[in-house]
């Protein structure tokens, strides 16, 4: 009685079935129309899923408070310096953005990496991959969903500050502002911070866990900044430099403030930040796609 | 139908799943029992390609579940009560699960209704009880109308009253030709749902049989017997033909027969009882027998009373020292 009982109909390792008639012998059918699920499934289903969530509409809120209310509020003190002697020629009124940008972009990190690892920590994880095997489908779909939630939110309070900035400091610095800067400091702000939502968003796959994700994150934007603090040698110069040119705050102010021929061209201008950050996101994305499909769920 | 081959798992040095080979037929209730860590949910897991196996593999219908183009239409599971985002109203839950899979967003509203929700549907699930959380797991397996049914312990954490409505759930889906495969530890449980059982101890098959199968070869029934008189109780049984074996303490056992016609017959011969009882092996020792060489997680109720150190005076326990001193 303790020894297996093999079934006796059906030997095991034939699958006897015509791969094209559906025989499930006094099988159920459903009335719900079966249709093949894509991927425009998958991005309504992640869009649900991020909408619902007060977490992202705390996080995306206080975003937009912060770039926007910085932002002018740093516009506002400008308006009393005067900039005959100071200011880089490279400066123009939207500059003054980068403040609140910069802060704004710990909130995306945050949200980046909570967008998954919140699926790791609560278990949805595996109801998502249940409703949907394909695991690259579904990191695609987040991916996608959150880059562009985070690009339209960041465009939006950009071009909002930029014009606010532009408005408060009529004929101080507005002179300088080109169009190509006005492209840079918002639609090349946007890319560049709906991209480190995605190395987040990578990141927080790999790791899993929400802490130690945000903690990676916010390690790799303070930390080049934080060494060069203490690179005095002058043996150490060339790395202090790079350190600092390839910081993510560094490279936030490249977009907003430099020109196309900045002061200092051995270091990235222009839109070089956004072209970086890509490569590097792409390589991160890479290694989030083969931890979700190789490992364990 | 669901056909497992060879299926095996591997954590570390831990074997979760030992080559488990079996079928799940639809149209009826397949029982799934174990002891703690025996590998169901593991198995489970691997049916729906959550874990990947180390060696073996499982279909169904025939095919591998990465293979499925709308999975929620083919297999609906349970898994883990809370295998979802508490912030998340149940609403909202069962809504993305729909959209994945192009399932139209009113049969959220009806699997709600089906499992009681309806009222807390907008709530978040964060605050439910596991019972609820349990029905809002049963909701989404039930989401896209499935062939397949996997539950893993269903009945944990639901009231008698769900208990009730569960029993009959899985009952109606298998009567409707589903496959339905339901994990559990209570043999007891099983008996009044389940049709066929597959038991698991340490990964390994140990019986893939019917349930009325089981029940026949594991339920013994038999009249317990105690009487001053025995040896004339014996004699006289043996006399009208039925045999009697003598229990531990002294008691008669007679299997099969009708406890009436003993006593009828003990009353005709002046044979004093003291104890006429019909008595029933219950399944759930059968299954604690059965999978007794696989328990892994034994409880200790107290301290083994085995071979103590040096002779004690009987009575002298527990307590002996504490009166000591007190005195
Ligand atoms: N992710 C994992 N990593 C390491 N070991 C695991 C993992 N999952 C399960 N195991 C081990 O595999 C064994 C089987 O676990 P499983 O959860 O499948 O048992 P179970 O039969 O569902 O038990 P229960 O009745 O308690 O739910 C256990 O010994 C467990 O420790
Ligand atoms: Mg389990």
């Amino acid at each position: 009685m303790t020894a297996p009982q093999h079934p006796q109909p059906a030997a095991p390792q034939a699958p006897a079935f015509a791969p094209e008639a559906p025989q499930w012998t006094g099988g159920y059918l459903s009335p719900i129309p079966v249709r093949k699920a894509t991927l425009a499934d998958a991005l309504a289903s992640e869009w649900t899923k991020i909408r619902s969530l007060r977490s992202t509409m705390w996080t995306l809120g206080v975003m937009v408070a912060l770039v926007f209310g910085i932002g002018c509020a740093i516009a506002a003190a400008a308006t009393a310096v005067d900039d005959n002697g100071g200011g880089g020629k490279d400066m123009s009124a939207l500059s003054f953005g980068v403040f609140g940008v910069l802060l704004g972009v710990i909130c995306v990190i945050t949200l980046g990496v909570l967008t998954i690892s919140s699926e790791f920590g609560t278990g949805m994880i595996r109801t998502t991959l249940t409703a949907c095997p394909n695991r690259a489908r579904v990191l695609t779909a987040k991916a996608i969903v959150f880059f562009l939630l985070v690009f339209t939110i960041t465009l939006v309070s950009t071009t909002l500050v930029g014009m606010v900035a532009e408005s408060m400091l009529q004929g101080q610095w507005t002179d300088r502002t080109t169009g190509e800067m006005w492209l840079r400091a918002t639609v090349g702000v946007s890319l560049f911070v709906a991209l480190i939502g995605l190395l987040a968003l990578a990141v927080g796959t790999i790791v899993r866990h929400s802490a130690g994700a945000i903690t990676a994150m916010l390690g790799l934007m303070l930390l080049p900044l934080v060494m060069t603090m203490f690179m005095y040698a002058s043996a150490l110069s060339e790395v202090r430099k790079f350190l600092l040119q390839y910081s993510i705050p560094y490279e936030l102010f490249v977009l907003f403030a430099s020109g196309t021929d900045g002061p200092d061209s051995s270091g990235p201008t222009g839109w070089d930040p956004v072209w970086i950050m890509m490569g590097v996101v792409a390589v991160a994305l890479g290694g989030a796609y083969a931890a979700l499909m190789k490992r364990d769920a | 139908m669901i056909e497992l081959q060879g299926l095996t798992k591997r954590y570390g040095d831990k074997l979760a799943v030992d080559g488990l080979t079996c079928t799940v037929r639809p149209g009826i209730v397949t029982g799934f029992l174990g002891p703690n860590g025996a590998g169901k949910s593991t198995t489970m897991r691997m049916m729906l390609d959550l874990d990947r196996p180390t060696a073996g593999s499982v279909h169904l219908d025939g095919k591998h579940y990465r293979q499925l183009r709308d999975p929620l239409k083919v297999v609906g599971a349970l898994l883990d009560a809370k295998a979802m985002h508490g912030g998340r109203s149940a609403y909202n839950h069962l809504l993305c699960l729909a959209q994945s899979n192009g399932i139209p967003r009113a049969r959220v509203a009806e699997v709600l209704d089906t499992v009681g929700l309806t009222s807390v549907a907008k709530k978040r699930s964060k605050g439910f009880s596991l019972g609820m959380g349990q029905r809002l797991g049963i909701a989404g397996a039930l989401l896209g109308d499935p062939q397949v049914l996997l539950f893993d312990e269903p009945v944990n954490g639901l009231d008698p009253e769900g208990i009730h409505w569960i029993r009959n759930l899985m009952k109606n889906l298998a009567s409707q030709g589903r496959t339905v495969f339901v994990s559990s530890h209570l043999m007891s449980e099983m008996a009044l749902t389940a049709e066929h059982l597959i038991v698991i101890g340490q990964g390994r098959l140990l019986a893939d049989t019917s349930m009325a199968d089981f029940i026949a070869q594991n339920s013994r029934s038999y009249v317990r017997l105690r009487s001053p008189e025995r040896e004339r109780l014996l004699d006289v049984l043996s006399g009208s033909g039925i045999t009697a074996v003598t229990a531990g303490d002294g008691s008669l056992e007679v299997d099969g027969a009708d406890g009436a016609r003993l006593g009828e017959l003990a009353a005709r011969h002046q044979i004093v009882l003291h104890e006429l009882s019909p008595q029933q092996a219950s399944l759930e020792e059968a299954f604690m027998q059965l999978t007794a060489e696989s328990v892994e997680y034994h409880a200790h109720s107290a301290p083994a009373p085995g071979p103590a150190p040096g002779p004690q005076p009987p009575g002298s326990g527990w307590g002996t020292d504490w009166q000591k001193k007190g005195s």
